[in-house]
């Protein structure tokens, strides 16, 4: 099956097929079976790709032809490991919510993102990529702010108003461009071509690196992340920090960095300075984090700052172990909020120092645990090792100090994801936790995919780096930096 | 012409039945009426190239566009009408038939070719307004209403005639393409009085729209003429006064675009600012939508501004997406009202699990009005922005986007309201009359529709 359209079809139908699903236990089943259907007609895409440098599967219809837009989709080596991250990761989300009686609209609201998403991810137009990128923020706002508790609706508004000023000012940048092309149209390609003057590609790197900034996060922009997570129902959290801030990394390689070479010779050095920062700065407060859910937040803007670094220093490891750590993070990230979200169940708390000892009721759950915790801090023959090395070598070639500094996160992962560990499955046991029984079901499946996804990676990274070997190269290639 | 003798005639039409007391027949009769207005628009598409009546009006494709989204949008708002007004007052015809008379000038403002057939366009749109916004008499907050309006609209209509007047004694004629004609023949020469005529004008114009330092009259206004006037003003109205605004701007003054440029550009600030940040502050729904549809007549100005190829068009879905949303919204708000008797936010507690549909019609008005994709209101903003961008008017397009993210506050406030808090009175559902149901999927359907695929309204202009 060659059709990307229909690919993105599907989300939407089963969001509208879901909104319908009157019962929350048929709702679940739907979901899940239906994003199965989606993993089954993503395999022949993987099958019949041919790893070069081309843009396949391409579509291009057109959709407002009085302003010159189209919806022009396509699948290159960068975009096909994000969306098979994107629905390679939906049952999987789907299924750690079996345990929760969940309404039909949930997983409405989650397809309806899963399209926004996909959107995202295989636009080449970028009218197309915007309204992706708006129609993916809506209904993770309903999910976090219906299902989740704590201050969820200030929180959330805060998180909702934040990103839609960053991507309105991405909009005026989308603006700018679609008035400079010769048919004063939005795609990729035109785009690209362009030759912008210096002036211009000056604001024009802020606008759209703030808006990316803002969805990643990066230093200084990630003040709403911590509180958006922590509030945020486990499966809001899994679709934020798994796949949905990989949309604003996405946009860097693909959006940022091609349409303003010059910009990016201006400003990158600040922006690689800042994600470094961002690094540094999150791992230190993750330290202190009682709230288990809280330190995986702070984590989450460590490793993702190193991505992005890794991005600003546009060679062929940066690049390749951006994208590779992207899908990386993405299935480590899933891990551990489930075995939070199990542990929160079972004992009613996510507080570091009311926990501990679990390991000896929950063995299941500890051997997981220890597996996912260390493809987070990246042990060789994990997942996260391959890709935290291609990155600190890549930025080793560019700076021995951004490295040093960058690298920083391999010790301080180690010692916040370890002393997570400690507290919650060492140590001794607390009295009113001598009831509590192991994951089962549905939990112990995810957990058992998400690990072996973790060592598998680890040991065949190759089978993810060649997807996108050739696309990086080109795309290098072609910006001249 | 056929539309606006059709409906002249069904305002006397309507108010023989009221004479007769005829009551059932009134609202059947109406829309019947409209929709054989609406065929004669419709019939007369893209036939009309010559202004007709001795140069009066000119019912080319730009005018039969906005006549017919006043007709449509004046239908859903009859339909709403059901009960309404009988439990008002005990004149239900007079209703009906000034909102006809009043639909009457607004067709009248979207074609006029003279400057005195804007004025008379006017003048009928607003006169009838004035008693429709007073019509509750026995409630204070609507004579109050009624005479802030009359008095501010006198006042701003003066404005207008003196403009028109300089404008007059510049060119010495009242023809709009004599008008041109003038600007286009004497370049250097354009008399003082001229400029005098346009910023007069543009005062009259600015009143009526709604925008500031004029907007002093709409939150009051607005909040206190009974909702369903309100929606009429706040929808049909504003459509009418800004395509009279876009006709006489792009067809006669653009020769001196660069004089009157920067003085809407200041205009459009401050509206965007006032109309957003005051909005921020209100816990009424129903102010709320009036504070921010001040804002609304500041973004359908940068159409003014930005004169290009899409201009007509861009204002043409702007005000169709706005007056959907705003229909939708006005919709909800009068059964709430009618259910919870109060117009606060409050009263909006736990709708989402009691009327999900209702709900759900809300949300995407809400959406619609803030500019979020796949929206009607997202594609009307693109339109306007683009056009902006044409020009390189970007620190506009900064402050105008900065107001946007102002606005998601209090138009998610509504939303949150619904969902996110219970109700106060356990689980009440609203009572959703048919008619009400009708407007409310017909609404989320177009927004929804032009939102995904809007090249049918903008393939018009």
């Amino acid at each position: 099956m060659n059709n990307l359209f229909i690919l993105l079809l599907l989300p939407v139908a089963s969001a509208i097929l879901l909104a319908f699903a009157k019962s929350s236990s048929t709702a679940k089943w739907i979901a899940l079976v239906l994003s199965l259907v989606q993993v089954v007609l993503t395999i022949p895409f993987l099958c019949t790709f041919v790893p070069d440098a081309s843009v396949q599967f391409e579509q291009s219809f057109d959709w407002i032809s009085s302003l010159n837009i189209r919806f022009h989709i396509g699948l290159d080596g960068i975009s096909l490991p994000l969306v098979l991250l994107t629905n390679g990761l939906f049952p999987l989300i789907i299924l750690s919510t079996f345990n929760k009686e969940y309404k039909h609209s949930f997983y409405a609201l989650a397809s309806f993102m899963h399209a926004g998403l996909l959107l995202v991810f295989t636009a080449l137009d970028a009218f197309t990529f915007y309204v992706g990128w708006e129609a993916a923020l809506i209904p993770i706002y309903f999910i976090c702010a219906l299902w989740g508790d704590g201050d969820r609706i200030k929180v959330n508004l805060k998180f909702f108003i934040y990103t839609f000023f960053g991507s309105l000012l991405m909009l005026i940048a989308i603006l700018y461009l679609g008035q400079q092309t010769p048919n004063k149209d939005y795609e990729w390609s035109s785009f690209v071509a362009l030759d912008l003057s210096e002036y211009a590609q000056r604001w024009l790197f802020w606008a759209f690196f703030i808006a990316f900034a803002i969805k990643i996060p990066v230093f200084p922009f990630h003040t709403w992340q911590p509180d958006t997570y922590t509030n945020a129902p486990t499966a809001g959290t899994m679709l934020l920090a798994g796949i949905m801030l990989k949309m604003g990394t996405y946009g860097v390689i693909r959006w940022l960095i091609p349409i303003v070479p010059f910009g990016t010779n201006a400003y990158g050095k600040i922006a690689l300075v800042l994600c470094i920062i961002g690094v540094v700065y999150a791992s230190i407060i993750a330290f202190k984090q009682q709230n288990a859910k809280r330190l995986i937040a702070y984590s989450s803007i460590a490793h993702v700052g190193l991505i992005t670094a890794g991005i600003f220093a546009w060679n062929q490891e940066g690049l390749q172990g951006a994208v590779l750590q992207m899908v990386n993070h993405g299935i480590s990230v899933i891990g551990l909020f489930l075995v939070l979200d199990i542990i929160k169940s079972r004992t009613g708390t996510i507080t570091l120092s009311e926990l501990g000892g679990l390991a000896y009721n929950m063995p299941k759950l500890a051997i997981f645990f220890v597996i996912i915790m260390m493809g987070a801090v990246g042990l060789p023959l994990t997942n996260g090792f391959i890709g935290e090395f291609l990155l600190l070598k890549s930025l080793y070639s560019m700076n021995i100090w951004y490295a040093a500094f960058a690298g920083l996160t391999l010790i301080f992962g180690a010692v916040y994801m370890l002393r997570l560990f400690q507290k919650t499955m060492l140590g001794s046991l607390d009295s009113n936790y001598v009831k509590v029984t192991d994951a089962r079901g549905a939990e112990v499946l995810v957990l058992l995919i998400v690990s072996a996804l973790v060592i598998a990676l680890g040991v065949f990274p190759n089978s993810l780096l060649k997807l996108s070997e050739a696309s990086v190269a080109q795309l290098i290639q072609s910006v001249k930096i | 012409m056929g539309a606006i003798i059709t409906l002249s005639l069904l305002g006397i039409l309507v108010l023989y039945l009221g004479l007769y007391k005829a009551k059932s027949l009134l609202l059947p009769v109406t829309l019947l009426g409209l929709v054989a207005a609406l065929g004669f628009e419709i019939a007369s598409w893209n036939k009309g190239e010559n202004p007709i009546y001795n140069g009066m009006v000119l019912f080319d494709n730009f005018a039969l566009a906005f006549s017919i989204l006043c007709i449509v949008i004046t239908g859903l708002i009859l339909l709403l009408s059901k009960e309404y007004f009988r439990a008002i007052s005990n004149n239900v015809a007079e209703y009906y038939c000034l909102i006809l008379f009043s639909l009457t000038g607004a067709l009248m403002v979207c074609s006029y070719h003279n400057f005195a057939m804007l004025f008379i366009g006017i003048e009928v749109m607003s006169v009838a307004l004035y008693i429709l916004v007073g019509i509750r008499k026995t409630d204070f907050a609507s004579n109050e209403a009624a005479l802030k309006y009359f008095l501010m609209g006198a006042f701003s209509t003066g404005f207008l005639l003196f403009g028109i007047t300089l404008l007059y004694g510049a060119t010495g004629t009242f023809d709009i393409t004599g008008v041109k004609n003038y600007l286009i023949s004497n370049p250097a020469a354009v008399s003082p009085l001229f400029y005098g005529g346009i910023l007069l004008l543009l005062v009259g114009l600015l009143f009526k729209v709604g925008a500031a330092p004029f907007h002093f009259w709409t939150p009051d206004v607005y909040d206190g003429a009974p909702i369903l006037i309100t929606t009429y003003m706040s929808t049909v109205v504003k459509v009418a006064s800004f395509a009279g605004f876009m006709k006489l701007f792009s067809y006669v003054f653009s020769p001196l675009q660069d004089f009157w440029t920067p003085i809407l550009l200041i205009i459009i600030v401050i509206t965007l600012f006032i109309g957003n940040i005051t909005a921020l502050l209100q816990t009424s729904f129903k102010r709320m939508l009036a504070y921010s549809s001040i804002s609304h007549a500041g973004y359908m100005l940068f159409a003014i501004i930005a004169l290009g190829a899409n201009a007509d068009s861009s204002i043409l879905t702007y005000g169709l997406a706005y007056s959907l949303a705003s229909v939708a919204a006005f919709a909800g708000l009068i059964l709430v009202k009618r259910s919870n008797g109060s117009d606060q936010f409050v009263a909006f507690d736990g709708l989402g699990k009691s009327n999900p549909l209702l709900a759900l019609v809300i949300t995407v008005a809400m959406l619609s009005l803030a500019g979020i994709p796949l929206t009607a209101g997202f594609i009307g903003k693109f339109m306007l922005f683009r056009g902006a961008m044409a020009d390189y008017h970007i620190i506009l397009l900064v402050l105008a986007v900065v107001n946007a993210a102002i606005g998601i506050y209090y138009y998610l406030r509504v939303v949150v309201h619904m969902y996110f808090y219970p109700s106060i009175k356990g689980d009440d559902t609203v009572a959703v009359p048919t008619s009400f149901n009708i407007v409310l999927v017909v609404t989320l359907l177009l927004t929804i529709l032009i939102g995904v695929y809007p090249d049918c309204i903008i393939s018009l202009l």
